[in-house]
């Protein structure tokens, strides 16, 4: 299943400062199609600039970046790559729009201007719901869903115009510790069964460390990039292998959810 | 009624005008209230106010302008009011509501002015802030008409990218559509049908036929298609019942028509607390 010859992001040498403050340096990451990859680190470790960097919403300052093997800046296949971010508190949850509405606006750019859509069209909206598992919801209006359930209808959204890789950050930011288990289930499945490659930022790698083929650890610098294996292995035998001299404030916030998570997995 | 309607033409022009505003007032209402932009409306208007007592001043001082219709004037200031707002949000970039209350009262004090300088008040403005069933001229409907084909034609062809910017801004532009230039030509829809509308349920209550039925509809609409039916439904049925009693009872018809948009939305409410309730009562059995 693992198709790990084609790269489809290259990260080279980007380091990235706010005014006076570096946020990332010197940052080398190349990610394979088909991979399943949690990026780890703690707050303000640079993982969201890292995916605005990605996705074309900052700037790069120094070193460069290339998806789908294109340069960033000449790169037009955005359909290519689907987004989710932390949206499940930040949308208008009165809004009177149902959950197949919702997941057709994904289609807008991909169809065009004064494009409509067609039989095809609806048909991978539905294939997108069915995806989520939320066919059952689909004449809904999408403020009656739960917030996991939400969050299942942007990625549906991301999913209708075919992406090869989603980028999701902290996505289960707003969902319910219950349902986040079966939210990350259902990532490992577009992954191994739809063969979409996976970014996933999170500060939680315990509750998904069972679903992830890789990760990677942020800390201003990108500490670690392997197997999820690895990275386990690692982590049994000395956590500051992995982060260097930042293991005091790191293996805090790790062992924490690891321990938590990992009990009722 | 209705032979009243074949004979006189007045009777014909104020009812089919009342038809197409009943259309589309609710139709780019429903996008003004999900954008939470409501207010805009009342902005606006107020800002035509201004463009009609212009147009009376113009009409009363100068004879070259007595032939103007004052619903050109109206909208010509309407669309320049809306582009105010959109450069006051701009500006103000963390106050944008603010733009509103500044082009309001500026659309007020104009008005003000200007018809202090026709010294006062006449019937016509009467009409023009409450609405009037005879003052609706042949000119005036086939006006409303083009203007309304154009907005329903932009409406139909820009949905997708209106929905997703009413439901999403953030999505909609880093999705690359090109969310400037739409909301652009949905402010200056909003200023064109507030123009067209204010003949009718005059100038003070253009904004409550673009947002009653609406509040009306969301309450019992499953999904934004059916928001906008229900919307375009108790609008026209709120126009059309309030032209036949205003005419019968000789009222004002814009405020009965808003009146009759209130009671729509009393009852949909109330409706909707049944529906729920009884919901509820079958859940428990």
């Amino acid at each position: 299943m693992e198709k790990q010859n084609k790269p489809i992001i290259e990260i080279k040498n980007v380091s990235y400062r706010y005014e006076k403050e570096d946020v990332l340096e010197n940052i080398n990451l190349t990610i394979q199609e088909g991979v399943f990859l949690g990026i780890v680190g703690p707050n303000g470790s640079g993982k969201s600039t890292l995916l605005k960097l990605v996705l074309g919403l900052l700037k790069l300052q120094k070193g460069e970046i290339q998806l789908f093997g294109q340069d960033i800046y000449r790169f037009k296949d955005w359909h290519h790559i689907g987004f989710v971010s932390q949206k499940a508190n930040s949308f208008n949850t009165g809004f009177p729009a149902t959950v197949y509405e919702v997941v057709s606006s994904g289609l807008t750019k991909k169809l065009g201007l004064f494009k409509f859509m067609k039989k095809e069209d609806h048909h991978k909206v539905t294939k997108a719901i069915e995806s989520v598992d939320l066919l059952a919801f689909k004449d809904k209006n999408i403020g009656e869903l739960s917030g996991g359930q939400q969050q299942r209808v942007f990625i549906a959204r991301a999913l209708v115009s075919d992406p090869k890789l989603m980028i999701l950050d902290e996505p289960t930011v707003g969902v319910d510790a219950q349902n986040v288990q079966s939210f990350y289930g259902m990532l490992d499945k577009l992954n191994k069964q739809l063969g979409i490659s996976l970014l996933l930022v999170t500060h939680d790698i315990g509750a998904i460390s069972d679903k992830i083929t890789h990760v990677a650890c942020l800390n201003k610098h990108l500490h670690f990039h392997g197997k999820t294996e690895e990275f386990e292995e690692l982590k049994k035998n000395d956590m500051s292998a992995i982060y260097g001299h930042d293991i005091q404030i790191l293996t805090h916030d790790h062992e924490h959810h690891y321990h938590h998570h990992g009990g009722t997995v | 009624m209705i032979s009243n309607i074949l004979q006189y033409e007045f009777l014909q022009n104020a009812f089919l005008t009342g038809i197409i505003i009943g259309i589309i007032a609710p139709l780019i209402g429903v996008f003004i209230v999900v954008r939470r932009l409501s207010l805009i409306a009342d902005a606006l208007s107020h800002v035509t106010l201004a463009g009609i007592a212009a147009s009376l001043l113009l009409e009363k001082k100068f004879l070259l302008f007595s032939g103007l219709n004052p619903m050109y004037m109206g909208m010509v200031f309407s669309v320049t009011g809306s582009l105010f707002i959109e450069k006051l949000r701009t500006v103000y970039k963390h106050y944008q509501e603010l733009a509103i209350p500044i082009i309001l009262s500026g659309g007020i004090g104009l008005g003000a002015i200007f018809i202090s300088l026709a010294d006062g008040f006449n019937t016509d403005l009467f009409s023009y802030l409450f609405g009037s069933v005879s003052a609706v001229s042949r000119l005036d409907l086939w006006t409303i008409l083009v203007i309304s084909i154009l907005v329903i034609v932009l409406i139909i062809l820009l949905y997708k990218e209106l929905f997703l910017l009413s439901f999403d801004e953030e999505h909609a532009k880093a999705s690359g559509i090109a969310a400037k230039s739409v909301h652009f030509i949905f402010i200056i829809m909003v200023a064109l049908v507030i123009a067209a509308s204010m003949r009718i349920v005059g100038i003070l209550l253009v904004s409550s036929l673009m947002t009653l039925p609406v509040a009306a509809s969301i309450r019992i609409a499953k999904g934004f298609k059916q928001t906008i039916f229900y919307s375009v439904l108790f609008g026209e049925t709120s126009v059309l019942g309030g032209l036949m009693l205003s005419y019968h009872l000789d009222l004002a018809p814009g405020g009965t028509i808003v009146i009759i948009a209130v009671f729509i939305l009393i009852l949909t409410i109330l409706l909707k607390k049944m529906a729920v309730k009884t919901s509820l009562a079958s859940h428990q059995k």
